[in-house]
């Protein structure tokens, strides 16, 4: 069977396998960003016990392995009581995973912007949850997203492991039409090309949009 | 430990300083930045701090401005102590809603400007009046624009600070700071990293303020010059303390002092 009869007979499981992985990538990135800002700004907190919960949580979501954190949220919390439906057990794995990472960004990102406008903000008598989303988190923002359009693509790809616990992405498809048809290169060679443009095309211009839009707005560019 | 048992609750007297030092001292570890400073400074008096790098001239005004906590002493503003509260009929350490509230007081001008990068010249100026004074847009973008036309700066209201020059930018730095109408108007170098061409727009502006309105001032500077034109007063730090103060002609015509004389021909020299 040629690549284009192979395209024909398959393009309706591969079309709704990538549209389950957009959908997955969308909400893990969502969950993620919020994750990503709660944990680091509970990192910089003064309070030992917030800055503990928040080093705990990224040490545990960066220190093992996202597969087994999947498996967890699958199998093992449905033994403490807690089932959770298997798309959903998908995107919230790769959205806490993602967070993990992000909240370090997200620190950095704090971090990097200059003492002075912390002192400006406190200057014109700013309010310290006023300052950080008025005057530090803008400017934080615009640092951080070049390495986050790393993530970005690196949670696209993290996402394919939602096909282990049988929510039908695209990886998903792509082994049941192996399984069925033997044809491992056209399946899974259409599958690596589906990913790449998904992040080439999709996910990279998006944040480099983003930085462009976010520079401007510092009336940088 | 700072022992404030024997420090007053508040200052009254008439007229009371507007500004207060007492026994202030500060320490980074080992190293003592200010040595039990007192210095008064009366409502409108326009004080100007010169001396060495090092000397604690800074800090003076970054413990005024609640940038730094103080290891000794109190601070008083307004009467009112700023870096302790009456508890009980005794002083305690500030609360932040009590720093919150008498820091208000105060407004203050960096060497850096530190204008926020990602609002125009007007929003800078509006920020404070909006989000901590509680104004409508209406009342603070009026307010705002009041300022910038008198600091210069109104044709440019609609940049960002990436687009001024420096000057420029200190100008509306000092807009946005009187924009939340302080009693108490800190000037840290704001000088210092300006071009030399650029400097006369700056100071101009702080001479109109002197001239035209009832703050009291307190500036670091190493414009000596501009220093001897406009201050009601020039202190001299040396090692964390006053080492001599007095008017400018005195100062500058006639200093008692040898650690001032040297410093003051030293600075002649580099011009």
């Amino acid at each position: 069977m040629s690549t284009f009869d192979f395209l024909v007979l398959y393009w309706p499981r591969l079309l709704s396998g990538t549209g389950i992985t957009i959908a997955q990538f969308l909400l893990a990135a969502v969950l993620g960003v919020a994750v990503s800002l709660c944990m680091g700004l509970l990192k910089l907190s003064h309070n030992p016990v917030l800055r503990g919960a928040a080093v705990t949580y990224i040490e545990v979501f960066r220190g093992t392995s996202l597969v087994v954190q999947l498996y967890w949220i699958f199998f093992v919390l449905p033994l403490f009581g807690l089932s959770i439906e298997k798309f959903t057990a998908g995107y919230v794995a790769v959205g806490l995973n993602i967070g993990a990472y992000g909240a370090e960004l997200v620190r950095g990102g704090i971090l990097s912007v200059p003492k002075g406008q912390w002192e400006a903000a406190l200057a014109i008598n700013m309010s310290p949850a006023k300052r950080m989303r008025r005057i530090i988190l803008p400017q934080a923002l615009v640092n951080m997203l070049p390495p986050w359009g790393n993530l970005m693509i690196e949670l696209l790809k993290g996402t394919a492991l939602v096909s282990l616990i049988s929510v039908a992405d695209l990886m998903f498809e792509a082994r049941q039409i192996n399984a069925s048809t033997y044809l491992s290169a056209q399946t899974f060679g259409v599958a690596l090309i589906i990913y790449y443009i998904l992040s080439r095309f999709m996910v990279t211009p998006f944040m480099r949009w983003l930085e462009r839009h976010m520079a401007r707005k510092l009336g940088k560019a | 430990m700072n022992d404030v048992s024997a420090f007053p609750l508040e200052i009254s007297g008439s007229p009371a300083p507007m500004v207060s030092f007492r026994k202030v001292t500060k320490s980074y570890g080992a190293l003592t930045v200010l040595d039990e400073l007192d210095l008064d400074i009366a409502a409108g008096e326009m004080v100007s701090i010169i001396g060495p790098s090092g000397s604690g001239k800074t800090t003076v005004l970054r413990m005024l401005m609640t940038l730094e906590q103080i290891n000794g002493g109190v601070i008083y503003v307004d009467g009112q102590p700023l870096t302790h509260m009456p508890k009980n009929g005794m002083l305690v350490p500030a609360s932040q809603k009590h720093l919150r509230k008498r820091r208000a007081d105060i407004g203050m001008c960096f060497q850096h400007f530190n204008l926020f990068p990602h609002m125009t010249a007007l929003e800078n100026c509006m920020e404070g009046p909006v989000q901590v004074l509680g104004l409508s847009k209406t009342e603070a973008r009026e307010r705002s624009e009041e300022l910038l036309e008198m600091v210069g700066m109104i044709g440019k209201k609609d940049q960002h600070p990436s687009r001024l020059s420096g000057g420029q930018q200190q100008r509306v730095a000092i807009a946005r700071a009187l924009a939340m109408r302080p009693k108490v108007m800190l000037f840290d170098e704001v000088t210092s990293a300006l071009d030399p061409e650029v400097i006369g727009e700056v100071t101009n502006v702080i001479r109109k303020l002197v001239s035209e309105h009832n703050l009291t001032m307190l500036m670091v500077t190493h414009q000596m010059g501009f220093a001897r034109d406009i201050s009601d007063r020039v202190c001299f730090f040396y090692g964390g303390k006053i080492e001599e103060q007095g008017p400018p002609a005195e100062l500058f015509g006639n200093p008692k002092k040898e650690r001032t004389q040297q410093f003051l021909s030293a600075v002649k020299e580099a011009i």
